[in-house]
């Protein structure tokens, strides 16, 4: 599991950051979002794999990182992604209106 | 004295109440939001000012207070910490807030939608990055302050913003996710994301996690280089500075502060002295990516044209500096480099608050208006000027006058602050060891003195050009209408410097404590993770 989730991680930052320096408006939003699916992920990762363990403590039982999964970085990237995508809906009107004002859908707003 | 241990939540939680209550206000009634988000600022003023004297007064504590959110004690629950660096910051944001809120009543904040609103989420999310006392709230603040700043980049419109806006949302995006991998880092490492804890645990880790700890120090400290400006990080600030409209763009000042602020806090408390091997983590970077972007500032103040570039520019030669006194590395710069900020901060906004006003009679600044009037349509132009009132007579002498007082004190020329700061510095630099210590002075040093020299001389250089062009030599002689309005927030920022100019013994002593405090990170540790909890009134 591992491995397929540091390859998951990879391949989606390696794509987001080549799509990040792309010079078309559409294909850096798509870079920001995929660069935020690998940080949400690497998030997740920081907690430590674990299966079958759950984040909340039952009632009346004790808790322990032998047991439960972190909640901690779970939280987090519920935070992150909710900021996540109100920023690229933000970058997403800003990226029409440089369409409407230019004509075009280069970054520099000329070709 | 529980009043008073609550005020410290009030500068995060009155600033977006204000902003939720104007939302629904119809935007004709502009001028009652404008009023009534002036009195909450007011407000905001008076509480940091009580604040910054709770801060000052040493009684038993050093300083340093702490608030519970949720009564939870710390390394568990989130807490607010206030103490003298965090209260000097509060206060400059809120004096830089009012100056720019003034200022944008007079005419700007026609330009567009809910300013005022915005305006208020954007002091709140500053004042909240400046008293957090956890990393991922820091994110939250910080994600909250970014927001508003895009909406209020991108207010007045027109494709000069968008571009700018477009570039400047795509910079500090790509900055977060560097934060958030930097913050899951440090929590991967250390297992805590308390920074008074993360200070106390620095000192057991082992080799593994240590390494992964700096890496995640050093993510989180390029997000925050990105907004602080240092070179190569910086190139997107004078554009996105000199297109905003000028009220944002003098509120914009502070934001590179932010920068330089988490920098200057993580540094102190987690690589000082009981770091181990990670003492003095960065610094050399620091130092050396400091000296190059005051170069290249200095160079961007000669080579521009137009003076909200250049007072672009001034803001990159200003964080230059601070980094640099940062990676130096000695806590005694540290406290003239805090003056040298609320010197920088209070002068760059004013100048562009100032900009506009001078550049009024001239075609470049008549082109933005008129591109703001073809976007916002009518914006009737007579009653307006009923609106606002009083015109300044003899409007170019004041004017004048303010921009030699902005060219005295960005070149750092006697004998206002400018001057002061600088030679704060420099003083310390030379006498490390107080008067009469031979430690040779290391080449670093040498290139921070000349860099901070040099680059006054070209901001004298710039500033003299632009005034002659601007004042002496205008051909189209039509004299700016300026309103009593918009040239009182500059007058009242340039008094503020004369009057620390002259109260700068005391000002540099409060400074110099700051500074000591940040390099014995121990009281803060010990009172943050010592805080007791409060008890319910009537309870068990």
């Amino acid at each position: 599991m591992e491995l397929v989730l540091s390859i998951g991680i990879g391949v989606l930052t390696a794509s987001g950051v080549w799509l990040l320096f792309r010079p078309r408006t559409y294909q850096v939003i798509i870079g920001l979002s995929l660069l935020s699916y690998a940080v949400n992920l690497f998030i997740f990762g920081m907690g430590r794999l674990r299966v079958n363990a759950p984040p909340v403590l039952e009632p009346g039982g004790t808790g322990g990182l032998l047991t439960h999964t972190d909640p901690i970085p779970q939280a987090l990237v519920l935070t992150a992604i909710v900021i996540g995508f109100a920023m690229t809906s933000l970058f997403l009107v800003v990226l029409l209106a440089s369409r409407g004002f230019t004509g075009t859908d280069h970054v520099d707003g000329r070709e | 004295m529980s009043w008073a241990n609550h005020l410290i939540i009030l500068p995060i939680l009155f600033p977006m109440a204000t902003a939720a209550a104007m939302i629904p206000i119809d935007e004709r009634n502009r001028t009652l939001k404008g009023v009534l988000s002036f009195v909450s600022t007011l407000v905001l003023f008076a509480a940091t000012i009580i604040l910054l004297g709770i801060a000052a007064s040493e009684a038993t504590t050093g300083g340093t207070y702490v608030y519970q959110l949720g009564n939870w004690p710390a390394p568990f629950g989130i807490v607010l910490v206030l103490d003298r660096l965090s209260a000097l910051m509060l206060v400059l944001s809120t004096v830089l807030g009012l100056a720019a809120q003034v200022y944008a009543m007079a005419r700007w904040h026609t330009a567009g939608y809910h300013f005022h609103s915005l305006f208020q989420l954007l002091l709140a999310g500053l004042n909240g990055a400046f008293l957090t006392g956890d990393l991922f709230n820091l994110f939250v603040f910080f994600e909250m302050m970014l927001a508003a700043s895009y909406g209020l980049l991108l207010h007045g419109s027109g494709p000069l913003r968008v571009k700018a806006g477009l570039h400047y949302i795509a910079v500090n995006l790509a900055a977060s996710s560097l934060f958030l991998i930097g913050v899951s880092l440090i929590y991967g490492a250390a297992g805590t994301l308390n920074i008074a804890d993360l200070s106390v645990r620095i000192t057991t880790l082992g080799p593994e996690s240590r390494m992964l700890m700096e890496s995640g120090a050093a993510l989180l400290g390029i997000a925050f280089l990105v907004k602080a400006g240092m070179w190569p990080l910086g190139f997107w600030l004078p554009t996105a500075y000199s297109a905003a409209t000028p009220p944002v763009a003098a509120i914009f000042a502070i934001l590179t502060k932010v920068g330089f602020y988490v920098i200057l806090r993580l540094s102190m408390l987690l690589f000082g002295h009981e770091a181990g091997t990670s003492t003095g983590f960065g610094q050399t970077l620091l130092l050396c990516g400091g000296l190059l972007t005051i170069a290249f500032g200095a160079i961007g103040v000669l080579a521009s044209q137009a003076m909200g570039r250049l007072a672009g520019y001034s803001v990159l030669v200003s964080s230059g500096t601070l980094l640099a006194a940062i990676g130096l590395g000695n806590s005694a710069v540290i406290g003239g480099a805090l003056f040298y900020l609320v010197s920088s901060t209070l002068t760059i906004c004013a100048f562009f608050l100032l900009i506009e006003l001078v550049e009024r009679g001239r075609d470049a600044g008549a082109d933005v208006l008129a591109v703001t009037m073809e976007a916002y349509g009518d914006m009737d132009e007579d009653e307006e000027e009923k609106e606002v009132g009083v015109a300044v007579p003899g409007t170019l002498a004041v004017l004048g006058l303010c921009f030699c007082i902005c060219a005295i004190l960005m070149s750092g020329l006697p004998p206002l602050s400018g001057f002061l700061a600088k030679f704060a510095m420099l003083h310390e630099l030379f006498n490390e060891n107080g008067f009469g210590g031979n430690l040779p002075i290391r080449a670093a040093q040498w290139a921070f003195v000349a860099l901070l020299i040099l680059s006054g001389l070209s901001a004298m250089i710039a500033m003299n050009r632009i005034g002659i062009r601007t004042f002496w030599t205008s051909l189209e002689g039509t004299i700016p209408r300026v309103f009593l309005i918009e040239i009182t927030p500059v007058l009242l920022l340039l008094l503020t410097t004369i009057f620390l100019s002259l109260q700068a013994g005391s000002a540099m002593r409060y400074m110099d404590a700051t500074a000591n405090a940040l390099a014995n990170p121990k009281n803060y540790t010990d009172r943050v993770l010592s805080a007791p909890r409060v008890r319910p009134a009537g309870g068990d």
